[in-house]
């Protein structure tokens, strides 16, 4: 950034919401129905039709809030939020104003080299509906309805984000909250987690806040970090010239990677909030609110804690409950293994490089944990080498072929077969009489060399702790 | 046979057909008679369902015949066209809704579905129940059955018309403000507006959400007791609809009023009222003690400033309820090559002059600056309006009062001036802000034959004592009922 | 009513604009005159002292606050497209949009 000025970012998310009914009707939010499929008259807003709340949408709102420290509102209420767009049917939106589900709160960003962890305050997280799809043609624009009524969390910051990277960091911390939750499935893809920004810039050491312009509807982090740091220059620019920042709702344009001003928007905003009357107030009450915090998913803190107490580093604890996909194909991988920690390591280096390499999805990357437990099963049983390991995993990232097929097929299981192993250590020892005395003379450096040698009239195969207890008990017999 | 069987009550009508005396096809076929006679210059119709009837009849008499049919089996009803019905026009007696064919019923109207009943037609109506007259009507309005010159009232006006015509055995309304009971008093008949919550308003085309409540229309009281415990009762696709058990309210009838209290509000008894209309009023309550009743003198200070909270809130909740009429999903479209334009044309020629000027001051009411002084002022005062009826609840047990200052006014006669016809509901409104169950009944007519409506009011979910009280007038043959020479 | 006009002409084009409505110079000249009248009426409401007074949104008594989390809808996309002024196979079609 130009040095003297600083960016002041606050954060607005629209995570959609796990559940699988709409929020106020029975529709399917199934990603991927041909257009208005998944319609009724209530989420079409047909005259006379009335919400009704989903259960679940709320209990899922409250795990996010508590989550993330808010005060958990024991009554809220909904409101109506009025403008008109094709896509948004009853012309206003069910959303929470004056008294949202959470307030207050807080997400902590992970610490970069040392620092203390930066903290982003939240201003509020509430319940909304979202609304339809436009897609533009050349002469008309065409509408679907499918998302219409999907429920939404808003999750709104304070501007305490001071860069596009924290920006990102945050986001990231939000989207592994929300998946530890359970409450959302975050496929910015589809849509499901999408955000507004509001970036100002100011003079540093300035406690006035410059004049924000809000970018909206942004679906990547990517594209998130490039119109902050677009944007920021942006302002930067005008005020070096000696211009003002006009305070504008703008557009990212991924291709050109710049904000534009949108067109349309050609009224001025003037919501009209009121309280939904076809809506009773949200109670929460103290056993809800129980209930609610009682069926929680083990949170990414909680987690990490108890890796340390089965035996983890925290350095490993850490990386492994940054991301809960990751986590549970840990905890599925060692469920099994005597040794936890072994397993712990292979996620760590041999699944996280396949998954960086091929650019994949942890699903689509490896295989299950199950065939990934049942492959280091077999190093821990000695049926396959460390090094046997690794090459037939390689191979099974490619073939989805089972652990013990692969093994085979490789031609890796281990010989642990005490008689060939004898047998072959007699061998060797037979064909080396001149080394086996330098040995027994004093050179335990040759040890080494016939184990090699051992390894290689095997093939590879031998288990390599059985050869050296062999190899031991036969090189003392003659001294 | 049938000559006349649309004049038969739901209670003699319902023996009759359990009896197998008569069948649902005649009793059906009698009032289509009767609206086909009437119609051309009744207008109580938007729509008359003439072969969905007769079929709905022909099963009901199956039913019938197999034993057992519920207490509306057969039972021919006209339906306000404010009420979402499967396969039939819905109107809601606006140009933007001309076309309207709903894919779904009011849950209502799958009840008495369900019961059996036979619909035989929509009802005429203030556009989106706006007025207080029938003459708001995208279809033209709806006479006075017992003087053509006088307005029906309103918003239910055609329901109201049916059955004081004898088109149908009873009928549905929706009362916001007064709109089942203003045009019951006008045209003499029974008109019930039970508590918020009692009854759904899924698929009621929603004028302002926390005052609207659906209820029937009948010739007696016994009859709208009786449709009032089909209507009532939990609804799982309304959140604001009560899980409070439905009482058989036809038990109530008969008790009387012996040792009641009878509240009357010397607010409601204005200068500028007709004076037949204070008379019959009065008239009434000298008949409640003679039979027993005590009357108390309660006082609703706020009752002057009702009709100024009731046109802000409902005005604000309209705006918002009226946005979806936007020529996008259904409903009128207006020419236009771009968006602005499509919402303009198709809302400036789909809603008449009062629906927008109601959308305005709604709009207004609600926005930014504006939403402290109008908007949340007019709820501080709803709270001081029903605080009003909580003490004098703690007085009476329920409260007798007039409908409407004055019987039926002339067509076109405040027609030009908004405010004077938002007057006329200054005794039916503040019940709609409070929530309360309230209903109308004849109790006299003035010098030009016209009905005098006396109104019921009881605390919230009162309606069996109301019910009782209303029926021991009406048993007591004091009102003598006069059927509209048509 | 008089000279004490509650709500000026370009207001009532500003709400006007604002819920979509459009009129006639005629007619905005009438609503000017029609919503002062209703608006100095509704003044009276001034009167009353309601600084302590809570707001009431709602009355009755609710019943179903809830719903559970499950699919009811049986998908009919024909009868929810069949009272569309406008369509492109299953999509509603309107002017296109400008963003």
């Amino acid at each position: 950034m130009t040095a003297g000025y600083e960016a002041v970012i606050g954060l607005e998310v629209h995570a959609q919401l796990l559940t699988r009914s709409k929020l106020f009707c029975g529709c399917s939010t199934a990603f991927g129905a041909p257009a208005n499929e998944n319609v009724c008259p209530v989420c079409l807003g047909m005259p006379g039709v009335l919400p009704v709340l989903n259960r679940r949408a709320v209990e899922l709102a409250v795990r996010v809030g508590l989550a993330a420290h808010c005060e958990i509102a024991q009554h809220s209420i909904f409101a109506r939020k009025s403008y008109f767009y094709p896509d948004l049917p009853k012309g206003y939106q069910i959303s929470q104003y004056e008294l949202p589900v959470c307030r207050g709160g807080f997400i902590d960003l992970p610490a970069d080299g040392g620092e203390a962890p930066q903290r982003v305050r939240l201003v509020r997280i509430h319940l909304e509906e979202d609304a339809g799809k436009n897609i533009h043609g050349a002469e008309a624009s065409l509408v679907d309805f499918n998302r219409s009524g999907v429920p939404l969390l808003e999750i709104v910051s304070e501007p305490d984000i001071r860069s596009a990277p924290a920006a990102v960091s945050y986001l990231q911390e939000l989207r592994a909250l929300l998946l530890y939750l359970d409450a959302s499935d975050v496929r910015m893809e589809e849509g499901s987690f999408r955000c507004d920004v509001n970036v100002s810039v100011r003079r540093a050491g300035s406690e006035t806040l410059g004049v924000k312009a809000e970018i909206k509807n942004l679906n990547s982090f990517r594209f998130v970090e490039k119109a902050i740091g677009y944007e920021i220059a942006r302002q930067i620019g005008e005020l070096e010239a000696g211009r003002r920042v006009s305070q504008e709702t703008m557009l990212f344009d991924p291709e050109r990677e710049v904000t534009r001003p949108m067109r349309s928007k050609e009224l001025a905003h003037d919501y009209r909030y009121f309280p939904e009357p076809d809506l009773p107030p949200l109670e929460i009450p103290g056993p809800l609110l129980e209930e609610i915090r009682v069926a929680m998913p083990e949170l990414p803190a909680e987690r990490r804690a108890r890796y340390v107490t089965e035996g983890l580093s925290g350095y490993e604890a850490a990386v492994l409950t940054r991301d809960r996909g990751l986590a549970d194909y840990y905890e599925a991988t060692a469920s099994g293994l005597r040794n936890r920690k072994s397993a712990a390591n292979w996620v760590m280096t041999e699944v996280l490089r396949v998954v960086n390499e091929t650019g994949r999805s942890l699903a689509k990357a490896v295989p299950s944990p199950a065939e990934t437990g049942r492959l280091l099963a077999m190093v821990e049983g000695g049926t396959v080498s460390l090094n046997g390991a690794k090459n037939a995993f390689q191979a099974m990232c490619r073939t989805q072929q089972g652990a013990e097929a692969t093994v085979a097929e490789l031609g890796l299981t281990q010989v642990s077969d005490d008689a060939k192993i004898a047998e072959a250590c007699d061998r060797v020892l037979a064909a080396e009489a001149q080394r086996v005395a330098e040995y027994r003379g004093g050179r335990d450096k040759l040890f080494g060399f016939f184990v090699g040698q051992v390894m290689k009239a095997m093939g590879g195969r031998a288990n390599p702790r059985l050869v050296n207890e062999v190899l031991k008990r036969k090189l003392g017999e003659g001294a | 046979m049938s000559e006349g069987l649309n004049r038969l009550t739901i209670a003699e009508a319902r023996r009759l057909l359990s009896a197998r005396e008569i069948s649902a096809h005649e009793l059906t076929r009698a009032c289509l008679d009767r609206i086909a006679a009437l119609e051309p210059s009744l207008n109580a119709f938007v729509t008359v369902c003439e072969r969905e009837a007769l079929e709905q009849a022909d099963a009901a008499d199956r039913r019938l015949a197999a034993g057992g049919a519920p207490a509306l089996c057969g039972i021919p009803l006209a339906i306000k066209d404010i009420f979402a019905t499967r396969g039939v026009r819905t109107t809601c007696a606006s140009r933007i809704l001309a076309d309207f064919v709903p894919a779904y019923d009011a849950t209502v109207i799958a009840r008495l579905r369900s019961e059996g009943a036979v619909f035989l037609g929509k009802t005429n109506m203030d556009e989106f129940a706006m007025g207080s007259s029938t003459e708001n009507s995208a279809f033209g309005p709806t006479p006075n059955p017992y003087n053509r010159e006088r307005v029906a009232g309103g918003s239910s006006g055609g329901s109201a018309a049916a059955v004081a015509a004898a088109e149908c055995l009873g009928a549905l309304g929706t009362d916001t403000g007064g709109s089942i009971r203003e045009p019951a008093a006008f045209c003499g008949v029974v008109g019930l507006k039970p508590t918020y919550s009692r009854v759904s308003r899924y698929g009621v085309i929603a004028y302002a959400s926390s005052l609207d409540q659906v209820g029937p229309f009948a010739k007696c009281v016994t009859d709208a007791a009786i449709m009032l415990r089909v209507l009532a009762g939990i609804d799982p696709r309304d959140a604001t609809c009560t899980a409070r058990p439905v009482p058989d309210y036809e038990q109530a009838l008969g008790a009387g009023v012996k040792g009641l209290r009878i509240g009357v509000p010397h607010e409601f008894f204005v200068e500028g009222m007709q004076p037949e209309v204070e008379a019959a009023v009065r008239g009434a309550l000298d008949h409640y003690r003679s039979l027993g009743a005590e009357t108390v003198a309660v006082s609703l200070p706020h009752t002057g400033y009702a009709i100024a909270c009731y046109y802000l809130i409902a005005t604000a909740e309209a705006s918002a309820n009226l946005a979806r009429y936007d020529g996008v999903r259904y409903g009128l479209r207006g020419a236009a090559g771009d968006l602005l334009a499509l919402y303009c044309r198709s809302r400036a020629a789909g809603f008449g002059a009062e629906v927008k000027r109601r959308i305005m001051l709604g709009t207004f009411a609600l926005s930014a600056g504006y939403y402290d002084a109008y908007y949340l002022k007019a709820q501080k005062v709803r709270t001081l309006i029903r605080a009003d009826f909580e003490r004098a609840f703690a007085q009476c047990d329920v409260i007798v009062a007039p409908t409407a200052p004055t019987t039926a006014f002339r067509i076109g006669e405040k027609i030009a001036d908004p405010l004077q016809m938002y007057l006329s509901d200054i005794f039916t409104i503040s019940v709609n802000l409070a929530g309360l169950p309230a209903m109308v009944l004849p109790c006299g007519y003035d010098g030009d034959g016209l009905p005098i409506g006396l109104q019921l009011i009881a605390p919230a979910f009162g309606e069996q004592r109301m019910l009782q009280v209303a029926d021991a007038l009406e048993r007591s043959g004091r009102v003598e009922r006069r059927e509209p020479a048509i | 009513m008089g000279g004490s006009s509650r709500i000026t002409r370009d207001q009532v084009r500003h709400v006007a604009a604002l819920a979509r409505l459009s009129f006639t110079a005629e007619e905005e000249k009438r609503l000017e005159l029609e919503l002062s009248a209703i608006l100095s009426y509704v003044e009276k409401l001034n009167e009353l002292d309601t600084a302590s007074i809570e707001p009431t949104a709602q009355v009755g008594e609710a019943g179903t606050p809830f719903r559970d989390d499950q699919v009811t809808n049986q998908p009919d996309p024909e009868a929810m497209l069949a009272n569309a002024p406008a369509r492109e196979g299953r999509f509603f079609r309107v002017p296109r949009i400008i963003e």
